[in-house]
């Protein structure tokens, strides 16, 4: 296998499939932990560890797995690393493993490991299949750190528990409320569609006709 | 910690909306609230779903605590449901093939619905009694359809109207939920 084709695999889940800005996948624990940067981090990292050994793991059985009882199969590799990564937590960090709270066990039911485990680690050997996986994550990790600088600077005014304003700010905490996470993640899709439709335009030349929309 | 059945039922229903206010079971959540008929069903599917899940894995508890297994409790409490699922769909498969074809894809992912496991770990986690689980699950499950119902008539209503096409599809969808989710949190406080 070259290095471009690896690139090429890595890239997908990092950007051109960013599963949280282009497949809306994983939405719960994106919303709900994203309320500071340290927690996006921690729960990117969580994820994309999980999935990178859920997908190597369902590839190298990929052979020897009933095609009836798969999807069951792939739960228990799933649930079976999460156990790992959550008595992980706990042993590193307790005020992180209280922050994220049921969250780390919920990775479970996360779609992009499931949906990577049926649609690419099933069917691909498992060192693609670990890369693909990884460029996943990163892209997860991405697309929550996205969400949670947003939300930690202007929710709470600070960056990485550091203050960044004086102390005339006034927090806007709607933003670390449930709905600024709606609001932040729409604000960003907007962003998206928006730079997606600029670079239709330059292409045609003209204004892009009503695209498609799912 | 004692809260009665009726506060726990109304927290779950309102102030601590699984949808809503805890960002579970988003994915059906912007998956099938396109159209008022599947969406019903649908909440109600799960309902019963998280009904059993939360029965089975009270007494599961119950076993694994007594055997000190509860490094098995993720697992085996996704392996209920995934069961309980299946049951769903077959019996909905016999009674209703309309309906069945209807939810679709949506319906095996019933099992990867966070709301549902989040019922079952959220028991565990406060340490619920018998009845105290039971309204919880019947509570969250009521607040999960009562937020796919209201979402999908305003998406019903906005496919009437005039939408500028940048914001179309999720990001509007997310938009929606935001504003929702905004009137709901008018209900923090009232459970107790």
């Amino acid at each position: 296998m070259n290095t471009g084709k690896t690139w090429d695999e890595f890239m997908e889940g990092v950007w051109r499939q960013n599963p949280t800005f282009v497949m809306i996948l994983g939405m719960c624990p994106t919303l709900a932990v994203t309320v500071s940067v340290v927690n996006a981090l921690s729960m990117g990292i969580s994820t994309a560890l999980v999935l990178i050994a859920s997908c190597g793991l369902v590839s190298l059985m990929r052979n020897i797995t009933p095609k009836e009882v798969r999807i069951a199969v792939y739960i228990v590799i799933i649930a079976t690393f999460v156990t790992v990564v959550d008595y992980a937590i706990q042993a590193i960090s307790l005020a992180l493993y209280d922050a994220l709270g049921a969250f780390i066990q919920l990775i479970v039911v996360n779609c992009i490991i499931l949906g990577r485990a049926e649609a690419h680690a099933a069917k691909n050997p498992p060192l693609p299949a670990m890369i693909n996986a990884a460029g996943m994550g990163v892209g997860f990790t991405i697309g929550l750190l996205a969400l949670g600088v947003v939300r930690e600077i202007l929710g709470a005014g600070t960056l990485f528990g550091v203050a960044l304003f004086g102390t005339s700010f006034q927090p806007w905490v709607i933003m670390v409320l449930p709905p600024g996470g709606f609001f932040v993640l729409g604000g960003w899709l907007l962003f998206f569609s928006w730079l997606e439709r600029r670079k239709l335009r330059k292409q045609s030349g003209r204004p892009a006709e009503a695209t498609q929309h799912a | 910690m004692h809260e009665t059945a009726f506060q726990i039922f109304v927290n779950a229903l309102l102030a601590n909306n699984f949808v809503l206010a805890m960002f579970l079971g988003l994915c059906p959540f912007l998956g099938v609230s396109g159209k008022l008929d599947t969406a019903f069903p649908m909440g109600v599917a799960t309902t019963f779903v998280m009904l059993v899940a939360s029965l089975c894995a009270y007494g599961l508890n119950l076993l694994l605590s007594a055997f000190h297994l509860e490094f098995l409790r993720l697992i085996s409490y996704i392996v209920i449901i995934a069961s309980s699922v299946q049951l769903v769909e077959m019996v909905l498969k016999k009674y209703s093939p309309k309906l069945f074809r209807a939810l679709g894809i949506y319906l095996p992912l019933i099992t990867t619905n966070c709301a549902v496991l989040g019922v079952a770990l959220f028991q565990t986690a406060r340490e619920y009694d018998f009845i105290q689980s039971v309204t919880f699950s019947v509570g969250g499950g009521a607040g999960f359809t009562l937020a796919l119902v209201l979402m999908a008539s305003v998406r019903e209503r906005l496919q009437l109207s005039n939408v500028p096409d940048l914001a179309q599809g999720t990001a509007l969808s997310l938009m929606l939920a935001g504003i929702l989710s905004l009137s709901f949190m008018g209900f923090a406080g009232l459970g107790g």
